[in-house]
């Protein structure tokens, strides 16, 4: 038996014990979930009917008594130093109620915050901003990261332009070269992506007395809060945080935006509510972008394909901000006895970098996947083969603990089974024609494994009814829905029988929503609240029915003897023997130490290019996904089928575009900035192996937002090389490109 | 300040439209509508705004005739969103580039965030919050819930306006024909396979009903 089947048969075990005992009518354990009715089925979305009458309210959709509209100037430059700024006329104006200055000296990005206004209205607040009067001296600037490094490039901040920030070794890379058969060096590029929510960002803030309250569309409503105290000089208990429904984040909503504490500062200047809403121009310019990345790539393998050593250089521009760090798959995911990794920002007079779902696995797997495909072909090997061989069963980083669990073989399996792995070309580019056809696969890893010490609270009412009361949000992800389903599952109830309170940070704490910890760290603390709720429900019971509680089962609106179903009582009347409404607190437990826990998945791709126009088409792609136990299958589906077609949109469009002469942005706009649109989408094939990680969690499951996001793009990029036999290395694969590329092949060959 | 036209003498009036739309709709609109004549006291500073020449138009929302004043400047979207508080019509782009805007305009759909608000007069306009027949949602609605048509719902509304355009026009939309009519909406959570299967049993139901 190979090694890695060891890890993948040990949940399958798992769950076999669980069934064989089932069926001879032992007791299970309850995390097995063999006794699900409702998780793990589709369920549609609680709040649906909000959603699609236009009754869901996003931050923007609120009006408080009396509120002020709030307007930010940005600079226009790139970099400049402010001389001087002039707010006399935008004050008198009739309407503006405040205008504050946001900064004095240098501005380093094009976007960065000036002035604000509030004004009785937006437009009359757009008005002032232009009758503040601003003094620039305009300074030099560089936007491009080849050029940044460069000796005697502007300086963005008081240190050098490029700053290294993560560096990892194990073994000896040197060695691992001596001994390997076969070297290989290549450099992966990725452009800087825009997040472009939906949504823009909105915030809302009320002062009453020294007590502040903000609307916010965020992803974070804890952190949020946290961050104003902290930047505001209040205490938390005396800032509260809402977040009703919210128009996509994708990490671009993680924590505390500075249009926020803005609203804040300008309804304490005013004394009365100011919403802010960014618009378009804003939402590309200053809430955050992926960072770009030049990826090198050295690695060496033996003749059979196994991996003797990976060095890894990483050039990352995340603007003002950091660059990603991209290295995770590279150390994690395969077995592979020498690695080095180097990382670095290089600064640009740019906006700040934000995590964009999957922050550096989307660029990290792009140039490893990449890698690895170019490595089997210069071995002659079928990449899955590659990936197959390299297979590991323990957690490659520093921990270099097991994993808990891990169904990634599972995943090339079902994946290649149902892409028809076989109709590949076996040589990249063998095929011929006007249209070329190819496939390409690619592996993922990634967290997800929730966050110990989640809340949740179950409320029972005498009257029977139930709600769930969690400060966690949804993001989008159908949260409120798996949060009823799983009270009405532990409770024997439906979904549409419990009342869902989340979105605010006076209830129980929950983490913010990234990373792909929501599920992981909200649902079992749901499922620990009604399991104690159940317990209870079940002793007062025993005592009326006059039978042991370890007998009583709640289904159908009932608890009743499982021996003799006929002795029951209703849900409704069990609450009443509570006596007054109870309170269950629930919380996700500790992660068990010595095991690893990441999620894994493997995305097949199908592409189509034109060597006329180079446009690529992606025609399918199967989506197999290791998350644990999956509880909503509907909104399981969305997630995957929602990553594919953002990753689809990475490979072949996104690409924020900067005038190297003015420092300005091109495309702040949907228009110039393309994302995947209704004509662009492949087949989407979602596939979950199902494999119930044992130890993670009271349900067995991990988190889903990241996964689908990760491996797309690099298994576009494969599928392409694996249709024309060029690997491009660069995403966007824009037109241009791909015929370059040609061009380039034929003139070679 | 109400001027009447030809057009509003058959119809309802303002006052009785908002008196229809609920107290927080007629609250916000008819505040704003004091504040302009100065008559509410607090806050004064209100009756200083800056003065644009506004013009009167009359129009069907969802059903109900309103009449009410509108800057050159304002887009249909602005007016729905902040005069008539139907806020179900979504604010994306406000360029005409993303589709979240879509409402009907006596049955096509339109961008109303490129839609200048005075060209509104007489038309008749359909939004997202006047699709539904009291409790019971229209097929297409009913079908968004059922396959699961969205993650984030901002562009969501917006889809479903085209998506009935569509399907007023096509009972049966060919797999291409529904990509084509919803290629004006974008969805950023990328839930497009979500909303095809949404639209697709939408059709195989009103055509059974």
């Amino acid at each position: 038996m190979k090694e890695h089947e060891i890890v993948d048969d040990l949940n399958l075990a798992y769950l076999e014990e669980a069934r064989g005992k089932k069926a001879q009518g032992k007791d299970v354990p309850a995390e097995a979930g063999e006794d699900f009715k409702l998780i793990g089925q589709p369920t549609a979305r609680i709040d649906g009917r909000l959603i699609v009458t236009g009754r869901a309210k996003f931050t923007n959709d609120l009006t408080l008594m009396n509120m002020l509209h709030a307007k930010i100037l940005r600079s226009p430059f790139a970099s400049a130093e402010i001389v001087s700024m002039d707010l006399s006329q935008a004050q008198n104006l009739p309407g503006v109620k405040a205008v504050i200055k946001l900064k004095e000296g240098r501005v380093k990005y094009e976007g960065e915050q000036v002035a604000a206004v509030a004004a009785i209205s937006e437009k009359t607040a757009e008005e002032a901003l232009q009758l503040i009067k601003v003094d620039y001296k305009i300074l030099p600037h560089v936007v491009r990261p080849e050029k940044a490094v460069e000796e005697g490039a502007p300086q963005i901040h008081d240190s050098a332009n490029v700053e290294k920030f993560n560096e990892y070794s194990r073994g000896d890379v040197d060695k691992g070269f001596a001994e390997a058969e076969v070297v290989l060096e290549r450099t992966y590029k990725t452009a800087v992506e825009i997040h472009q929510t939906a949504e823009t960002h909105a915030s809302i803030a009320k002062l009453d007395e020294d007590r502040l309250t903000v609307w916010d569309s965020t992803q974070a409503a804890f952190s949020v809060r946290d961050g104003l105290a902290r930047t505001l000089g209040i205490p938390t208990s005396k800032v509260r945080v809402i977040k009703t429904y919210m128009g996509g984040g994708f990490g671009s909503k993680l924590g505390l935006n500075e249009h926020t504490v803005v609203a804040a500062r300008l309804a304490k200047e005013t004394g009365r509510p100011v919403k802010i809403v960014l618009n378009r121009r804003e939402n590309s310019l200053c809430v955050g972008n992926r960072p770009s990345t030049s990826i090198t790539i050295k690695g060496g393998a033996k003749k059979d394909g196994t991996l003797v050593c990976l060095s890894m250089k990483n050039y990352t521009c995340g603007g003002v901000g950091r660059g990603d760090r991209c290295s995770e798959p590279l150390i994690d995911i395969y077995k592979c006895p020498n690695v080095k990794v180097e990382e670095y920002t290089v600064y640009t007079n740019t906006g700040a970098s934000r995590p964009t779902r999957a922050p550096g696995h989307v660029q990290g797997t792009f140039a490893l996947e990449g890698f690895l495909d170019e490595l089997a072909d210069e071995l002659g090997l079928d990449p899955l083969e590659l990936r197959r061989k390299n297979y590991s069963s323990a957690n490659q980083g520093e921990t270099g603990i097991p994993y808990s669990s891990k169904g990634l073989n599972k995943c090339y399996e079902l994946g290649a089974a149902k892409i028809g792995w076989e109709r590949r070309n076996k040589k990249p580019g063998e095929g011929g024609g006007k249209i070329r056809r190819g496939l390409g696969v690619a592996s993922q890893i990634w967290w997800g494994a929730g966050v110990p010490g989640t809340l949740a609270d179950i409320k029972i009412h005498r009257d029977g009814s139930v709600e769930v009361i969690c400060g966690t949000q949804d993001i989008g992800c159908g949260t409120r829905t798996y949060i009823a389903t799983i009270a009405a599952e532990t409770l024997g109830l439906k979904p549409e029988d419990i009342a869902v309170k989340i979105g605010d940070t006076v209830y129980p704490w929950a983490p913010s929503s990234g990373g792909s910890q929501t599920t992981p760290s909200v649902a079992p603390a749901v499922r620990d609240a009604a399991l104690k709720a159940a317990e209870r429900l079940k002793q007062l019971v025993s005592t009326t029915l006059n039978i042991p509680a370890s007998r009583i089962v709640l289904a159908g609106k009932k608890l009743f003897d499982k021996e003799n179903p006929d002795v029951s009582v209703t849900f409704q009347d069990a609450a009443k023997e509570l006596r007054r409404e109870a309170v269950f607190h629930g919380e996700r437990s500790d992660l068990p130490a010595g095991f690893a826990y990441n999620s894994f998945g493997a995305h097949f791709a199908e592409v189509e290019v034109d060597t006329e126009t180079g446009q690529i088409r992606v025609a399918k792609v199967v989506a197999v996904h290791d998350v644990g136990r999956v509880i909503n299958r509907l909104t399981a589906e969305s997630q995957v089928v929602g990553g594919i077609t953002q990753g689809v949109s990475t490979a072949l469009f996104e690409e924020r575009l900067i005038d190297d002469n003015t420092g300005q942005m091109v495309n702040p706009n949907l228009q110039g900035y393309k994302i995947s649109t209704s004509m662009d989408i492949p087949e989407i094939v979602p596939i979950f192996v199902d494999l119930i990680d044992p130890r993670i969690n009271n349900l067995g499951t991990k988190g889903l937002g990241e996964p689908p996001r990760i491996p797309i793009s690099a298994a576009v990029a494969n599928a392409v090389y694996n249709a024309i036999g060029i690997h491009l290395r660069e995403i966007p694969m824009t037109p241009d490109k791909v015929l370059k590329a040609l061009q380039g092949k034929e003139a070679n060959s | 300040m109400e001027k009447t036209s030809k057009k509003r003498k058959k119809t309802f009036t303002r006052r009785a439209f908002l008196k229809g739309l609920g107290g927080s709709a007629a609250g916000t609109a008819l505040a704003s509508k004091f504040l302009r004549r100065g008559l509410a006291a607090p806050p004064q500073e209100m009756e200083a705004a800056p003065v644009h020449s506004q013009k009167t138009v009359t129009f069907s929302v969802n059903g109900r005739t309103v009449s009410l004043e509108v800057e050159p400047r304002e887009t249909l979207l602005d007016v729905l969103r902040q005069k008539l508080n139907l806020t179900g019509t979504k604010k994306t782009c406000d360029r005409g580039e993303c589709g979240s805007c879509t409402v009907l305009l006596d049955g096509q759909p339109v961008y109303s965030c490129l839609y200048p608000a005075i060209r509104v007069e007489g038309k008749t306009v359909t939004t997202i919050e006047g699709l539904a027949y009291g409790d019971e949602l229209h097929p297409v609605q009913q079908a968004f819930i059922d396959k699961d048509g969205y993650q984030c719902g901002f562009c969501t509304p917006g889809f479903i306006m085209s998506s009935v355009a569509l399907l007023n026009r096509n009972q049966k939309p060919t797999f291409p024909e529904i990509k084509t009519a919803l290629s004006g909406n974008l969805c950023r959570c990328g839930n497009y396979v979500k909303i095809y299967e949404a639209v697709r049993t939408a059709s195989e139901r009103m055509r059974k009903a």
